[in-house]
């Protein structure tokens, strides 16, 4: 069947069976990497992409459901060969070690960033309890995220002033 | 010359990158742009993949496989079964350990989850369908889920296939000295016991095992695209396993998504797939999914341990014995030096001047996955230190003793080292009471002690656990330390060229932890080659040099070493050159941070850069051209990384609930390359060990059904259960490493489960409960709790 969805800002079209899983579209029929699978039952969260704007576990989508939706991966992170905050963060703070739940990770933390602009602790490790990390214990994957919250707000202040 | 300020010294130092500069990593870039290159990210025109059929049942005899539906669905090309490998002499392979495990299985399956045929088809998607509809006709045999039923006489065998195999045990093992360790018991005034079990974990990185298998019918190239810890040695048993020409074989370990021991070993996966590639002349990928990883490749631990500590009337250690049990599934698989059965478990004295000590440990088979070796640890260190660590809390206990000073009372003092151990080994240095007097003072542990004894007063449940670890680290040297015969040495090559730029060539293979950014950080400290112009390369057998590869800590150790020692090699060259440029002797020669010099002339300077342009342009007569080299570096001895970690729980009395409200670790790896990637390997492993101690499970039932076998099963700590660590540090460096580094991937995974255990039992030993296994869950916590009458 076809299914029409827009990724990363360009307009997509594909044939796909219907059982196709959106990661699975995303890396082969795409050819788009970045998003990992990891566990196969929406535990761990290397899959993840923003749906409308909504981090999602990919691996537990069916093609179809993209139907006239927005999708943002990994690669849809960076703009113009500039980088968004939430890479500079991970970055910086080292917020990553092996990259495998890179991705999805910063990802969660970009949509946690722009619902909740300046959140607590808790609040980031609370929002990112559904993405495991095998590497860093997360104290650094907070940092990372605390890092882009502080980098925006400097930005839009900037912006207003 | 110029007076240097403080601040355009430091800036000197950060630009160059050297050894102490916290480096942001050179290999982020890929990973944050999502561009990172995953064995499943690579794809090749016509490229197959591969699913495995395994086995429903734990202990079966397989009457017969019918693979026709299978075979009738459009898109698949083949069933593999170990018949069919059978012909090719490849039904079953050598192990790490010297042992065979079925490849695919022919007569029996021994657990369960066992490889017993493979699909391989044009998509995932349909190899998927096809190996739901092979059918495998088994006759169930008893199962086999313990090592104290696998010993029982009369247990039915599960290596039957095996020759001379009557039973189902592997190894029997000692180390220590038994008669004056008899001695020392004889003597005791005290002898304080355990008896503990260590259970089933897995390392679950994130990324599973899997690979792409490409040979090429015509030329005979071998291409393995491989989740490797070990590419190198993976290569050589490769060839001996499957009989291809070494020369051929070309592994090439991408960016691996985490290992912790778990993509060391050779699973059956790997080489079906490059059989298959073989027998189609097509590229066949196989990549596990969660399930296949955790019920059926490398776990951890498995271990039952029952020991007791000799006291004198003073309070000092004076003996230690302890047995083992280990249950290493239907095939001894683990992946360690093969002189030492139970790995490097006799490192079980620690921190503590034992005089005399004695290890018996056997192994049993049992109808499980083969494993015991992996997560994290170098060779059963970790259960060695949460032994002692757990026994010198009872023996706290025992004696009314605080643990700190237990602790104190039997620690090997700084001036004992290098320090001669019971069991064998040389540690290289330490300073056991400054890194817990550190921690201490970090905690703040004797307000804590206050506190816990009012909430003690008012019926409220708090703990402070205490470990001061000791690990041994790096193997070799070659000549004891081997896998599969292969002698634990690492390498490093080193090419500087005409414009100063250099690459790094290593035997060993991140899979994470940096090496891209604190190799080069040593290649500049040592010839003074800013971090930033040197590029690491690893992970293919091609373009690097032989090396053991990556686990038990050993890159900083041996491949870390190995690195200095090549840049120091050329250094060396380079003073030849210099001479020349300068026409002076050799040995007015003076080298420091990339500049060469003649003694009294310290403004006529040639930078390395220079040397490395003369190397290639205007040399001395008769000195061969280029700037490179390659070292095969064989460590003299091991590292013994060292440590305090502090943890303070409290317990909810009505649920058995257990909060960890404080966690300060103080490690002490010798020399620090790059703090903060230091800082996140001990992060990582507090959190695994975390997760070891309270949540991470791989149980069976009597069936030897597998419980554990995804995440919903298998827990993980995520973001919200783990605890927000405090780091310290104290730097005892190693004498015999070039740069005085010791290692650190594992110390937090290998020390911390005792602090986290022994904080709970801190808790809980007034009411009379010395032990609780792990994982300590609530219900365990709180069955004890009821055992003693506590109610609320």
């Amino acid at each position: 069947m076809k299914v029409t969805f827009e990724i990363n800002g360009a307009e997509k079209s594909v044939d796909v069976e219907p059982r196709t899983l959106v990661v699975d579209l995303i890396r082969t029929k795409l050819g788009m990497t970045g998003t990992h699978i990891g566990c196969d039952t929406s535990n761990c969260g290397a899959c993840t992409v923003l749906l409308d704007g909504r981090p999602v576990k990919s691996c537990t989508l069916l093609a179809p459901m993209l139907e006239g939706k927005k999708v943002t991966t990994v690669e849809g992170l960076a703009k113009g060969g500039k980088l968004d905050s939430i890479q500079v963060g991970f970055h910086e703070e080292h917020g990553l070690q092996c990259g495998f739940c890179t991705p999805g990770m910063m990802l969660v933390g970009k949509a946690l960033i722009e619902a909740n602009p300046h959140p607590t602790e808790d609040e980031i490790r609370w929002g990112i309890s559904g993405n495991i990390c095998r590497c860093t214990g997360y104290m650094n994957i907070v940092k990372a995220i605390q890092h882009a919250a502080a980098a925006n707000a400097t930005e839009n202040t900037a912006g207003v002033a | 010359m110029a007076v240097e300020t403080a601040e355009a010294t430091e800036a000197a130092r950060q630009a160059m990158g050297g050894i102490g500069v916290s480096l942001a990593r050179k290999e982020d870039a890929r990973f944050i742009h999502g561009q990172g290159h995953y064995v499943d990210d690579v794809v090749l025109p016509g490229m197959l993949h591969m699913v495995i059929v395994r086995s429903p049942h734990a202990h079966a005899r397989i009457k017969g496989i019918d693979s026709s539906a299978a075979m009738a669905i459009p898109g698949v090309i083949a069933v593999v079964t170990g018949e069919l490998l059978a012909q090719h002499n490849l039904a079953w392979m050598p192990t790490l350990s010297g042992d065979t495990q079925a490849v695919l299985a022919t007569d029996k399956v021994r657990f369960q989850g066992q490889e017993v045929a493979c699909v391989i088809a044009e998509t995932k998607y349909i190899a998927e369908d096809a190996a739901a509809l092979v059918s495998v006709d088994y006759e169930p045999l008893q199962a086999i889920t313990t090592p104290q039923q696998a010993i029982e006489p009369g247990a039915i065998v599960i290596r039957d296939e095996k020759e001379g195999q009557t039973d189902n045990k592997i190894y029997h093992w000692e180390a220590g000295d038994k008669d004056a360790t008899d001695a020392a018991f004889a003597r005791a005034a005290k002898v304080v016991s355990l008896e503990t079990f260590y259970p089933r974990c897995h390392p679950a990185p994130l990324e599973t095992c899997g690979c792409v298998a490409d040979l090429d019918p015509v030329t005979g190239n071998a291409t393995i695209y491989m989740t490797s810890q070990a590419p190198h040695a993976h290569r050589t048993l490769f060839a001996i396993v499957a009989g291809l020409p070494e020369e051929k074989i070309r592994i090439i370990s991408p960016d691996l998504g985490g290992g912790f021991g778990n993509k060391v070993p050779i699973y059956p996966g790997y080489v079906v797939a490059t059989a298959a590639s073989l027998l189609i002349g097509r590229p066949v990928k196989w990549i596990e999914d969660r399930t296949d990883n955790l019920i059926s490749t490398g776990f951890a631990r498995d271990y039952y341990m029952d020991g007791s500590v000799a006291i004198d009337d003073s309070g000092k250690f004076i003996g230690l014995r302890v047995n083992l049990l280990s249950d290493n599934g239907a095939f001894f698989a683990d992946a360690q030096p093969s002189k030492f059965k139970a790995g490097l478990f006799h490192i079980v004295t620690g921190s503590y001047d034992i005089p005399a000590a004695h290890i018996v440990a056997d192994g049993a088979y049992t109808n499980k996955a083969p494993g015991g070796v992996a997560y994290r640890c170098s060779f059963r260190v970790t259960e060695a230190s949460y032994f002692i660590e757990r026994l010198v809390e009872s023996a706290a206990v025992e004696l009314g003793q605080d643990p700190v000073t237990t602790r104190l009372n039997n620690f090997i003092q700084p001036e004992a080292f290098p320090y001669q151990s019971a069991s064998g080994f040389e540690y290289d240095s330490g300073d056991y009471p400054r890194a817990m007097k550190v921690a201490l003072d970090m905690l703040g542990y004797d307000e804590l002690r206050k506190e816990q004894a009012e909430k003690r007063a008012k019926g409220e449940l708090m703990g402070i656990g205490v470990a001061s670890f000791t690990e041994v680290v790096g193997a070799g040297k070659g000549k004891d330390y081997d896998i599969a015969g292969l002698r634990m040495f690492d390498s490093a090559e080193l090419r500087v060229h005409p414009t100063g730029k250099a690459i790094l060539k290593l035997g060993v293979k991140s899979q994470g932890q940096g090496h891209e950014t604190t190799f080069a950080q040593i290649v500049a400290e040592e010839l003074g080659i800013p971090a930033s112009d040197v590029e690491v390369r690893e992970g293919d057998t091609d373009n690097t040099p032989f090396g053991l590869g990556t686990y038990a800590s050993r890159s900083t150790p041996v491949g870390g070493a190995a690195t200095a020692m090549v840049s120091r090699k050329l250094r060396d060259k380079g003073k030849l050159i210099a001479a020349h440029l300068f026409e002076a002797d050799v040995a007015d020669i003076e080298f420091a941070k990339g500049k060469y010099t003649v003694k009294g002339s310290p403004d006529n300077v040639k930078t390395i850069q220079d040397i490395a342009f003369a190397a290639y342009t205007n040399l001395p007569e008769g000195l061969e051209a280029g700037l490179e080299g390659v070292t095969y570096y064989d460590p003299p001895n091991m590292t013994f990384p060292f440590g305090t970690y502090l943890v303070v729980v409290d317990i909810d009395k009505g649920t058995g609930q257990v909060k960890v409200r404080r966690m300060v670790a103080v490690d002490d790896c010798g020399v620090r390359i790059n703090p903060m990637i230091v800082e996140g390997q001990i992060h990582g492993g507090l959190t695994e060990g975390f997760g070891i101690a309270f949540m991470e499970l791989i149980t069976f039932d009597d069936e030897g059904n597998c419980i554990g076998s995804n995440f919903m099963d298998y827990l993980i700590p995520t973001a919200w259960e783990t605890p927000r660590f405090e780091l310290g540090e104290t730097v005892t460096p190693s004498p015999h490493h070039p740069i005085g580094a010791k290692g650190v991937g594992e110390s937090a995974t290998v020390g911390s489960p005792a602090a986290y255990v022994n904080a709970v039992i801190d808790a809980l030993s007034h009411l009379g409960i010395t032990n609780i296994d792990m994982p300590v869950t609530s219900d365990k916590v709180w069955a004890a709790l009821r055992s003693k009458g506590v109610t609320e």
